[in-house]
């Protein structure tokens, strides 16, 4: 793919390697320029499947057919989870729900490209990646809910909870990524962020860190075009976002985010490059939030609907379904039966949705510290007592 | 309150051609609470703008452009997303004033809508107001009701020295009608919302509503209640609270924040040594818990409420009573 490297380049461009050069006064023009040309992204995103479905030349090889497979039964899954997860805002279950429909080539393509032992840095956005990441959909929504801050174990799935403070999650895969190194583990960390989370200074401390450190983290940036109302060429004077990685040291990649080939491919490509020493890349994946910011809010302050409509003709579902029927990989049989698995995966997420679940409110007191403070448990005790007078009464 | 706020703005900026007001959507969408709704519309975009997602940059640029001879008040979406911008707050906007010895004046107002009861998920319903109110440098307002929030915020946009402008977001829908004016308590003043002569009930914010809900369900209990609205956090107005709770010998304070360590430490101890000796009672808080802030299933453990409150007051030893 352009602007990947073997694993020759790896070694050239490895961003410690070429300091300690430089400290010995030894680099020349050359190689500074070999290396620049390294970490610059292409200037047009890269595509593998094009918006009509077909395969594009010239970009690198498909993924897998199975993989293809995968990536369509998880988004059509991802989907449906989506429209379910908002029809609940509606009446009243969720709190809140950030959609993503229309970036699921980005939410599938990434949870599928990484290994198992990877770790995913998610923001409230970023439901559908873990759900495709198989952690149980009830508990991806209890945050939304209203019931935790965060309903999964991170160590089971090695998903960190969602974050919500813009960027603060970039410098937490840094960390947890090197620590994994240090510690001699096979593991690397995928982040997911928004553009605007792009502009603040922890994504910026976060890349130069990960840059020094040659830290095994794939930033997957999803430029959905809006910070909630604020557009992109407000957000930044970059000609694309993925030329923020140069400055740090860091390979950058910029891609067609509605592309569901290409994401897997460039994540997985970044995944195992980083899991080789190859350190860190920024992918920047060029996407579009169908809905709203969250229900709560009004897009149509801030867009135009002739917008909306020139997406929905890059829809990712329906590029990626028109490629494998096209080259047999899918039948209306299959279809079917996908769609059907999906209803179904819905239906159970509304069935388990609407049982009221029993809150204990003494949980409150429970995981402020590792062992309560005796203040703690005299506030516990004045809670339930205050609740059993109510009782009482 | 919203409105309230929207006024005070637009006549700001109307009123002063250094007035700016800049953040994060607060432009094309008017805000994600529409505080800022049209104003980008009606005094254009180099007036009223959206700026990249970057708290620490909004202070930090507002800090040069108050150096430079305007009047920047900068929105904060949230309260715990102000706090990229902590280090521009506290070693900056509170600190150049003191460190030219005067020479540079920084009248920045930061617009922070803060604490809960709104249902919202984490991080969107701190109390930060301590950690401010700690701050040397900084004044830090808080308006209880949509007359006050008006009045406040004109007084801060002409204050000279940074103000952090807290708007308890859960009154921004209340919808009591106000005239709105720039007569009223100056900025460093409480005001007394009801007056009483049993106890003093002192709030800010989002809980002056509460509290007053108290005051009127505590007359039932035979208890007449004082309401004091803080208004100004820092600096606090000792003569107003102090004289108060002299005439009454009882008080209570209630926040939203944390307890321990909060800012109702701050007012308890500074009645305590000025009203001693007037006291019938130790002076109570109530206040949210020792916790994180809650998922909204469970925030109405947290926050205080009138029980909460009628139960302080009936601890406060009272012979005649109990
Ligand atoms: C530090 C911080 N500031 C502000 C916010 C409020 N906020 C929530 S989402 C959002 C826009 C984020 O845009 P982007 O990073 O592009 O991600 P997207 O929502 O488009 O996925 C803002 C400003 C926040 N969550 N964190």
């Amino acid at each position: 793919m352009n602007g990947r490297r073997s694993d020759e380049t790896v070694e050239q461009v490895r961003p410690g390697t070429a300091h300690r050069e430089r400290d010995a006064a030894v680099t020349t023009a050359a190689t500074d320029a070999a290396r620049i040309e390294g970490l610059l992204p292409s200037q047009t995103p890269l595509q593998l499947i094009d918006p009509q479905g077909r395969p594009t030349a010239g970009h690198g090889a498909l993924p897998p057919p199975e993989a293809l497979r995968r990536l369509y039964r998880d988004m059509v899954v991802g989907r449906r989870f989506d429209t379910q997860a908002t029809a609940l805002t509606k009446q009243g279950r969720l709190a809140v729900y950030p959609s993503s429909r229309g970036q699921e080539a980005c939410e599938v393509g990434a949870a599928l490209a990484m290994r198992e032992q990877d770790w995913l840095f998610p923001t409230y956005r970023d439901s559908v990646a873990i759900v495709s990441r198989s952690v149980d959909p009830i508990e991806v929504l209890c945050l939304l809910r209203g019931e935790w801050h965060c309903g999964y174990d991170p160590y089971e799935h090695r998903v960190a909870p969602q974050c919500t403070p813009l960027a603060t999650n970039t410098l937490h895969a840094v960390g947890l990524a090197h620590a994994a190194r240090l510690k001699g583990e096979d593991t690397i960390a995928v982040v997911l962020l928004g553009d605007g989370a792009s502009s603040e200074g922890d994504t910026h401390e976060a890349l130069n860190f990960a840059g020094v450190w040659n830290a095994p983290v794939v930033f997957l940036v999803q430029n959905n075009g809006y910070a909630i109302s604020v557009p992109l060429a407000k957000q930044t004077a970059a000609p694309s976002l993925a030329y923020k990685g140069i400055g740090y040291g860091v390979r950058s990649v910029l891609i067609d985010g509605n592309d569901p080939a290409v994401v897997y491919a460039s994540v997985r490509e970044a995944v195992e490059g980083a899991a080789a020493g190859g350190g860190p890349t920024l992918i920047e994946a060029i996407t579009y939030r169908m809905e709203a910011h969250t229900n709560a809010d009004d897009a149509s302050r801030y867009r135009a609907d002739a917008e909306v409509q020139r997406w929905l003709a890059r829809d990712p579902l329906t590029r990626l379904e028109t490629y494998l029927r096209e080259h047999d990989l899918l039948d209306d049989e299959r279809a079917a039966a996908v769609q059907a698995e999906a209803e179904e995966f819905a239906a159970s997420v509304r069935e388990r949705m609407n049982q009221d679940d029993e809150l204990d409110p003494a949980e409150l007191f429970e995981h402020v510290y590792a062992r309560p403070t005796a203040q703690l448990v005299a506030q516990r005790q004045e809670l339930l007592a205050e609740l059993g007078n109510q009782e009482d009464a | 309150m919203a409105g309230a706020l929207n006024a005070a703005l637009a006549d700001a900026l109307a009123d002063d051609p250094r007035v700016l007001v800049f953040g994060e959507d607060v432009a094309a969408l008017g805000g994600v609470f529409r505080v800022t709704d049209g104003l980008a519309q009606r005094f254009g975009e180099t007036r009223v703008f959206d700026t990249p997602l970057a708290e620490s940059g909004i202070v930090g640029t507002a800090i040069g452009m108050a150096m430079n001879g305007l009047v920047p008040v900068v929105e904060m979406q949230f309260d715990a997303f102000a706090y990229p911008a902590f280090e521009q707050i506290t070693s900056h906007l509170a600190k150049l004033h003191n460190r030219t010895r005067g020479k540079v004046a920084l009248p920045v107002v930061v617009r922070v809508p803060f604490g809960g009861g709104i249902g919202g998920v984490e991080h969107h319903c701190d109390s930060s107001e301590a950690y401010y109110t700690h701050t040397p440098g900084l004044r830090v307002v808080a308006p209880g009701t949509p007359a006050d929030a008006y009045l406040l915020l004109r007084q801060a946009i002409a204050c000279p020295d940074p103000v952090i402008f807290l708007e308890p977001k859960r009154r921004y829908w209340s919808r009591e009608s106000a005239e709105l004016t720039t007569n009223g308590p100056g900025i460093d003043s409480a005001a007394i919302r009801r007056a009483g002569t049993d106890v003093t009930l002192i709030g800010y914010g989002g809980t002056v509503g509460t509290v007053l809900d108290a005051a009127e369900a505590a007359t039932a209990e035979g208890w007449d209640v004082e309401v004091i609205d803080l208004r100004s956090l820092s600096p606090f107005d000792d003569a107003t609270v102090s004289a108060s709770v002299r005439r009454t010998g009882r008080a209570v304070v209630v926040h939203e924040a944390s307890r321990f360590g909060g800012y109702g430490a701050e007012v308890v101890a500074r009645l305590t040594e000025q009203c001693f000796h007037y006291l019938q009672a130790p002076i109570l808080r109530v206040t949210g818990l020792d916790i994180p802030y809650p998922p909204p299933k469970l925030e109405q453990h947290h926050l205080p409420d009138v029980d909460r409150i009628l139960d302080a007051i009936a601890r406060l030893q009272w012979d005649d009573h109990v």
